[in-house]
This record gives C-alpha cells, structure tokens and sequence, in this order.
C-alpha cells in the first residue's frame, strides 16, 4: 500500500503551503469553543483565586489553624498509606484476574460494581454500616463477643482508617481494570520461555512481569496521588471532618473555608498543597505529551 | 498427583476470591438491604428482614417524606444535566481533536497541553475558584453552572481519548477526500464523525456518568431544593438528627441504577476507549 506517492502526514511543508487559508480556519473555529472554556472555567478562576490568596496574613492564620496541621498529616497518610497499599492490592488482584477460569471471568464483572456506581449512597450505606449503636458490624461484634465494638467515626486514627478503605473500596477496580490490561499486553512467549527454564511463581512475576508493568504501575501510582489529592467524597461524607474537625484532608478543609466564607484561607490551603501537586503534575505531563 | 495440585491450586484461588466477593458486595447489599427493611427491621441489624417490603420504594416515588418533597424534579434536574454535558463535552471534544489531530491546526499542541494541564488538576482545589468565578459570572445557584463545570471537568479527558483514536485514523482518508474536493466541514461529518463512533461513544458517556455521579460541584454551585440534583438531596437528609437512613438508602440505589446500568450496557466502549487512553505506559 505504501507504494503509493501520497505525502506522510508528518511532512510540515504540504498541509500549510496547499490548504492554508480554510482549513487553517476551520481548525481555528473548532479549537475555539474548548479554548473559550478554558479561558473563562479554568485560567481566569486559577488566576483570580492566586488573587485571592496574595495576601501573606492569610498564611499565618493557616498556619495558626491547628486543623491545618492536621489536615496535612492526614492527607500524607492518604496519600503515602493509603494508595500504595491499594496500588499492592492491585497489582496482586491483577494476577488473580489475569487468570484463565469462567468464574472468575464473572467475578471480574461484579467487581467493577464500586466503580460503576456513584460513591454517594454507597459512602453512606458505609457510614450507616460503622454506626456504633445500630450500625450492623456492631451489632455482629456484640452477638459474637457480647462485647460493645468500636465507635468508629468517633476516634481521630479508625476514622481516618475508615475514609482510606472506602477510598481503596471505591477505586480499587479501576487500578485492577489497568494492571489487568497491562498484564494481558505481556506476550505469553515470555512466559513460556522462563517456564521451560524451571523459573518459580516469583522469579516469573520478579523477571517477567514486574519489568513489563513497572511504569504502568509507577504512572498509576502517581496519577492516583494526584486524583486522591482531589478527593472531596470519601472524607466528607463518611466523617464530615469529624470528630472534632481531626479528619480533614486538604479537598475537605478548602471547602469547609469556603463555606466558612474565608476564601482566603481556603485558596492559601490550596496554595499551599502546590507543592506537593505540582511535581506530580509535571511527571504526568511529561509522560503523556511525549 | 496432579489433580491434587490442581485442587490446591482452585482452594487458592477461592481463598482470594471469596473475601474479595465479600469486600466488594458488602457496602452495595448493605444499600439493598435498607431498601427493603422497615425502618425498626433495617436498625436491628439483620442479614435479611423478616418482612422484605416494597413500602420505602412507593413512599419515595410518592415524594410521602419531607427529605423526598421534590424528588422527580431532582431526578430530572441530574438527568437534564448529565445529558446537556455529556452532549456539550462531546461537540467541545469532537471539534478539538479534530482540529489537533486531522487539521494539524496551529498551536493544536498547545491547546492539548492546556486540557491536560486542567485533567491533572485535583477536581477539589479547582472547585473553589470555580466558585468564586461562577459568582463573579452571575451563575451562581443556575444549573448552567454546573452544566459549565462539568463540561470544563469532562472536556480534557475526552479530548485526550478521542485524540489518541482520531491519531490512528489513515491520513489517506484525508489526503482522499481533499482531492476529491471535500470542504474540512464535510472530512468531519462524513469522514470523521463514522469512523470515531466507538469513541464517540465511550467520551460521551464518560461525560454523563461523570456529571451525574458529582457531588462536591453540585453541592457548592446549586443551592435552591427546586435545583439541586439527586445526589445533593442524599446529602441533606444528614442534616436531620433522626433522618430517615430507610429513605435515604431506598433513594440512593434508584439513583445507583441508571449509571451502574449504562455503564454494564456500553462496558465494551468504555474498557476499549478508556481504560487504554487512561494511563499511556
């Protein structure tokens, strides 16, 4: 096919000097309403929020905010704790997911259920669960124990705990769903090979598998810290901060300002989080735009 | 001894797929198991009530509780602008990649590079300025606010994916029907928009999963009960001391179906065209 004389796409000289004016102009008229939207819903709310929180008093107040410090520790827990312990459990599931059995085939689709379906009600249906009087993990502590279980929202580090699982509940199949993918992308070749080397369950995962799957892995761990950075639901809707306002991450503690009406201090913890998101940021670029 | 080892082999497997069956399933059943508890039966803390009933389903279709006073109007607020954007991010998306991928616009990559920029941003810390912009804009407690939002929210992702497909098309197509004359308007509806449908399809339900499963925007953006969406009301039975978690649950799973269902019935787009522009190894 390639015999014919038509010029590469790659070529910069034909598509400019040949089709100039209107197809240059079209490209323009349907770049434009997505750059209209980013002007309007994106740059100028970034740079008026930065406004917002040029002046250096709001820094202090935040930083004399002993639920800012809080926050802070809370969110690295999150995020350092939290998605690497999910990431592991991932890439373990992928393994057992990636293995050929009808019932497992069938597991795979119902397990795709918290991602399906939108985190409010069942976030909720979990709160409800961890309720220490009528909540129904209670209950089965005290018919098995005869025992009063855990007030779980109630205690600063279970409920922190509670807000890292449903987060894992929730996002776990989709990081599944990509190792999955990446798994399945792996040559059976390889496999084969190592095999007729007498190579173990491990040497195949450490000299096979990882090799192949160790930037997926490495992209989606980064790409989860940024997507976890933003999550507003898991925290505020299980614990709503609670107890005593000791759960806060970044996501929730910025909305609480702003519903406070201090949206000084609720950009300056945006501000503030920057540095943590903007090399995160700047991997991903780097790894998409090449 | 082989069949001995296959044995082990499957007691490992259920080892790991009976928990995770379990993990999985709990939150999801709990919400089931509310639905159709009576409110004493659903605080007793059974495995399965008694008396199963349908009564919480007739009480929220019948809006009988003052939580649920304006639930269809709800319902169809979430519905309208989960559609409006799934329709808006797609028109937006197409036309971008488009431009960026078949007209080699100028300045197309920078473009790219600003919607990749918006996806990496954390959904939470843009929605403040957001805020502050849409008051600013006199949008404040519309529904266009959201719709806005959410179109700003879905776009980049959708122009990414539908980039990366649109990349793989033969730029013979092109080069084809220039010479025969084809204006760039007619390349995008004959040419483009047919070979992109799997594509199509799968950004734009993307883009109305999204907006209807949003809670944070929503919640900050709208205000008047008359307005808000489904998952906003869910947030405001916590508001009570007593609230009716019966209800409140009966609620959530009619509004966990229609996504849970779109998503099984177009599940083939979505891995295809998702799950591969997601993450680029």
């Amino acid at each position: 096919m390639a015999t014919l004389a038509l010029p590469t796409p790659l070529d910069p000289i034909r598509p400019k000097r040949r089709h100039l004016s209107p197809w240059q102009i079209w490209g323009v008229v349907l770049l434009a309403p997505y750059a209209l939207v980013f002007l309007v819903f994106v740059l100028y709310p970034v740079l008026y929020g930065f406004w917002l929180a040029r002046n250096p008093q709001s820094y202090v107040h935040l930083f004399d905010d002993p639920v800012f410090s809080g926050a802070v520790v809370n969110t690295l827990l999150f995020l350092i704790v939290g998605i690497n312990l999910k990431m592991l459990v991932a890439l373990f599931l992928s393994g057992f997911f990636a293995t050929a059995r009808p019932w497992i085939k069938w597991l795979s689709i119902l397990f795709i259920l918290p991602w399906a379906v939108p985190s409010i009600p069942t976030i909720l249906s979990v709160r409800f669960m961890l309720n220490p009087e009528w909540g129904v993990i209670n209950q089965l502590i005290f018919k098995l124990t005869a025992e009063d279980g855990p007030n779980w929202l109630n205690d600063r580090w279970l409920a922190l705990s509670m807000a890292i699982l449903v987060h894992i509940w929730k996002s776990l199949p989709f990081w599944t769903m990509i190792l999955i993918a990446g798994r399945l992308a792996i040559p059976g070749e390889l496999y084969e090979a190592v095999s007729v080397d007498g190579a173990s369950r491990w040497q195949k995962f450490r000299y096979v598998t990882w090799p192949s799957l160790s930037t997926l892995y490495l992209t989606s761990t980064i790409l989860s810290m940024i997507w976890t950075l933003g999550d507003f639901n898991s925290v505020y809707l299980l614990t709503g901060g609670g107890p005593a306002d000791l759960t806060h991450v970044l996501a929730t503690l910025g909305i609480r300002y702003l519903r406070l009406d201090q949206v000084d201090l609720s950009m300056a913890t945006i501000v503030v989080a920057l540095p943590l998101v903007l090399p995160l940021v700047y991997f991903m670029m780097k790894r998409l735009s090449r | 001894m082989a069949t001995r080892r296959r044995i082990v082999t499957e007691a490992k497997l259920l080892l790991i797929g009976i928990p995770v069956t379990i993990w999985t399933l709990l939150p999801i059943y709990h919400l089931f198991l509310f639905s159709i508890s009576s409110k004493d039966e659903a605080f007793a803390g059974k495995l399965w009530p008694d008396h199963p009933t349908l009564r919480n389903f007739s009480i929220v279709f019948h809006e009988q509780h003052y939580f649920l006073n304006h639930f269809w109007r709800q319902f169809g607020n979430s519905l309208v602008i989960a559609c409006a954007v799934g329709v808006l991010t797609l028109a937006i998306a197409a036309f971008a990649a488009f431009a960026i991928s078949r007209l080699r616009t100028r300045g197309g990559r920078f473009i790219l590079n600003c919607a990749l920029f918006t996806y990496f941003i954390p959904a939470a810390f843009l929605a403040v300025p957001m805020y502050k912009a849409m008051g600013g804009y006199g949008l404040l407690n519309t529904q266009w606010a959201l719709i806005l939002a959410m179109v700003t929210i879905a776009a980049p992702y959708a122009i990414w994916v539908l980039k990366q497909a649109s990349d793989k098309l033969p730029y013979e197509l092109d080069e084809a029907a220039r010479i025969d004359g084809a204006s760039p308007l007619q390349l995008f509806r004959l040419v483009y928009l047919p070979l992109m449908a799997p594509s199509l399809v799968a950004v734009g339900t993307y883009a109305l999963l999204l907006a209807w499963n949003e809670y944070l925007y929503a919640f900050l953006l709208l205000s008047r009960d008359e307005d808000i969406t489904l998952p906003v009301a869910l947030g405001h039975f916590l508001s009570a001391d007593d609230s009716p978690w019966e209800l409140l649950m009966t609620t959530g799973l009619i509004y966990a179906l229609p996504p849970a269902a779109i998503y099984y019935a177009f599940k083939r787009y979505m891995v295809a065209g998702l799950t591969s522009g997601a993450v680029k190894s």
